[in-house]
């Protein structure tokens, strides 16, 4: 491959106080890939998605997005290029209905330039836009969902929301921070599709995961982290196989059980 | 053994009005624009009926309080930021009116607006390096520049000093005096409902629900609290810049705590977040507290009864009691 990565990221380091979360971390994302990353509870995923978006200051190392460099940009201007995330515990705004959520982000300067998710550069009426994302993201347009109060909404919905809030920015990228957590097996089923849909219309993903069996049946290539390092990076399959990452991250036993489903 | 419970239900006309069917009756249409019209029109005709110079001046007060407590409800209750920062704005407007009116020798119908505009901005730039700051700690610094800027001009002594800048022109007739505060607030309140509902007013919204979604969604929320303290900050200047031509005298009284503290109380009385709430509150607490004044310092007493009594009883406060009444009726059902 050839072509120049869509995101570069250089030894990143990120320390709270005496603690390295994350140290010297380093990887190439392609554009259309999803790259799936996986590690035990405070291995730094999070820190990792927070310093790429902006959300964080780094302590060093450096973060290219097509080829320009990112390092130390404010949040808001990062999601302006295109960048966007969901966040691990949901961030909605409470007090408004579903559909209002959206209207949010398609007030932003970079929804306006682009026309929202699916726009020719041109945003319409901002409600009539957001429930045509929200119908998109899995909301049946017909039923009382969309227009109910965003705190009555069940966990489901409201990943679904967090992902739909970055749609309507017409993103290149989505960080996506656990979006199959906390869901039931058959609401994760019917997300598969969807991300294989975000993937198709040429969107990059980055997937942080604890299914690694949902992970793995999506995500081009998988990176594992433990205690804020880099453990391995490669194709899923390998990745499986490697000793260090079952050692590391499954435990030995159940890691068994878990490597012979998936 | 029989148990009720109490249910409550929207009132059918509630839901008829709630779009453009209002307007195909009379009944609906009326559901709609009494309750409006009754405080415009109230408002309007009270320079009419009250004949005493003493209580024309106290509705001109009361005027003068409500755009403070507009201004504190649309940034606390809409932008999330609590601000305490009353004083701060009645003064910088006041004494800008005053410097506009004594040193360049504009009138006053010209020098309350340019005051308006130009406190509003400096209001925003010196409160900028506060924005970052939520909750209580934004409140406790705006209380802190009141009183910095107070004692700036006394040690000083620029700006008059502690004797205040004297000599400024009044309203050309009490008609004007009366009036131009009345309708300043009637607009501002009309003009702020619409605005906080418009798709601007939801980011407003969405920066107090959740700022950390907000800029991932490519927003600076700086940017828009900037402008939230711009709109509120203009609406205290305003007030500062009218309440300096109608005493015709500029002091550091400007920066006294109660333009901070009334607001807050006019707030919780009249409905946190409903606008028309606060309004109300001061068209209540500010004629109390004159009425109180025969009672010397006891006045304090019954003052703070009373907001106990509010507190304690319809804590959530008029308008949204008055509303919830107007809007659904309840009855007992057995469960």
């Amino acid at each position: 491959m050839n072509k120049e990565p869509i995101l570069q990221v250089r030894d990143v380091t990120k320390a709270f106080g005496g603690i390295l979360a994350l140290n010297r971390v380093s990887f190439d994302l392609y554009e259309g890939d999803i790259l799936g990353i996986i590690g035990p509870n405070g291995s730094g995923k999070t820190t990792l998605v927070n310093s790429i978006t902006g959300f964080i200051k780094l302590t060093s190392g450096k973060v290219m997005f097509r080829g320009k460099d990112i390092t130390g940009r404010p949040a808001h201007k990062i999601a302006d290029m295109g960048i966007t995330r969901t966040f691990q515990i949901m961030r909605p705004y409470y007090s408004m209905l579903a559909y209002k959520n959206l209207v949010i982000p398609l007030f932003s300067p970079r929804a306006k330039r682009t026309g929202g998710w699916r726009g020719g550069g041109k945003l319409g009426d901002r409600d009539t836009v957001s429930i045509d994302i929200l119908e998109e993201i899995g909301f049946e347009r017909d039923s009382y969902v969309p227009y109910k109060l965003a705190s009555t909404l069940p966990t489901g919905y409201l990943k679904r929301l967090e992902l739909a809030r970055c749609l309507a920015l017409k993103p290149e990228m989505i960080l996506c921070d656990e979006v199959f957590s906390g869901l039931s097996m058959s609401e994760i089923a019917s997300m598969i599709p969807l991300i294989e849909r975000l993937q198709m219309s040429g969107i990059t993903l980055i997937m942080i995961e604890h299914r690694l069996r949902e992970l793995f049946k999506v995500a081009n290539r998988v990176m594992v982290l433990n205690f804020g390092e880099k453990l391995i990076e490669g194709l899923p399959e390998e990745v499986i196989a490697d000793a260090r990452v079952k050692e590391a991250y499954f435990g030995s036993e159940e890691a068994k059980e878990v490597m012979d489903h998936a | 053994m029989e148990q009720r419970r109490k249910e409550r239900i929207d009132r059918g006309v509630k839901v008829r009005s709630d779009s453009i069917y209002a307007l195909m009756s009379w009944r609906e249409l009326s559901y709609l624009t009494v309750p409006r019209l009754l405080l415009i029109i109230g408002m309007l005709i009270l320079p009419l009926v009250v004949t005493s110079m003493y209580w024309q001046r106290v509705i001109s007060i009361v005027c003068i309080y409500a755009l403070l407590a507009l201004s504190f409800d649309f940034l606390a209750h809409y932008t999330g930021l609590v601000s305490l920062g009353g004083a701060f704005f009645i003064g910088v407007g006041g004494y800008l009116t005053a410097i506009f009116n004594t040193t360049f020798g504009l009138p006053p119908l010209v020098s309350i607006p340019l005051a308006t505009v130009f406190g509003a901005i400096i209001c925003t730039v010196l409160l900028l390096p506060c924005l970052p700051l939520r909750g209580v700690y934004f409140a406790i610094v705006t209380l802190m520049y009141p009183l910095v800027f107070a004692r700036i001009i006394e040690a000083m002594d620029i700006l008059g000093g502690t004797d205040g800048i004297m000599g400024i022109d009044s309203f050309s007739n009490r008609w004007i005096e009366q009036y131009l505060v009345i309708i300043v607030v009637l607009l501002l309140l009309f003009g702020l409902r619409r605005l906080v509902n418009l798709d601007l007013g939801l980011i407003f919204r969405a920066v107090k629900d959740n700022d950390q979604a907000v800029r991932a969604s490519g927003m600076s929320i700086t940017n828009y609290k900037a402008l939230a303290v711009l709109i509120a900050s203009g609406m205290g200047c305003l007030g500062g810049a009218c309440i300096v031509h109608i005493y015709m005298w500029t002091g550091l009284s400007l920066f006294a705590l109660d333009f901070s503290i009334l607001p807050i109380a006019a707030t919780v009385i009249g409905g946190a977040g409903t606008l028309v709430g606060p309004v109300l509150g001061c068209l209540i607490l500010v004629p109390i507290s004159e009425l109180l004044r025969e009672f010397g310092t006891l006045r304090i007493v019954f003052y703070s009864i009373i907001l106990v009594g509010f507190i304690v009883f319809r804590s959530e406060g008029i308008m949204v009691y008055g509303q919830r009444k107007y809007h659904q009726f309840e009855r007992w059902i057995k469960v």
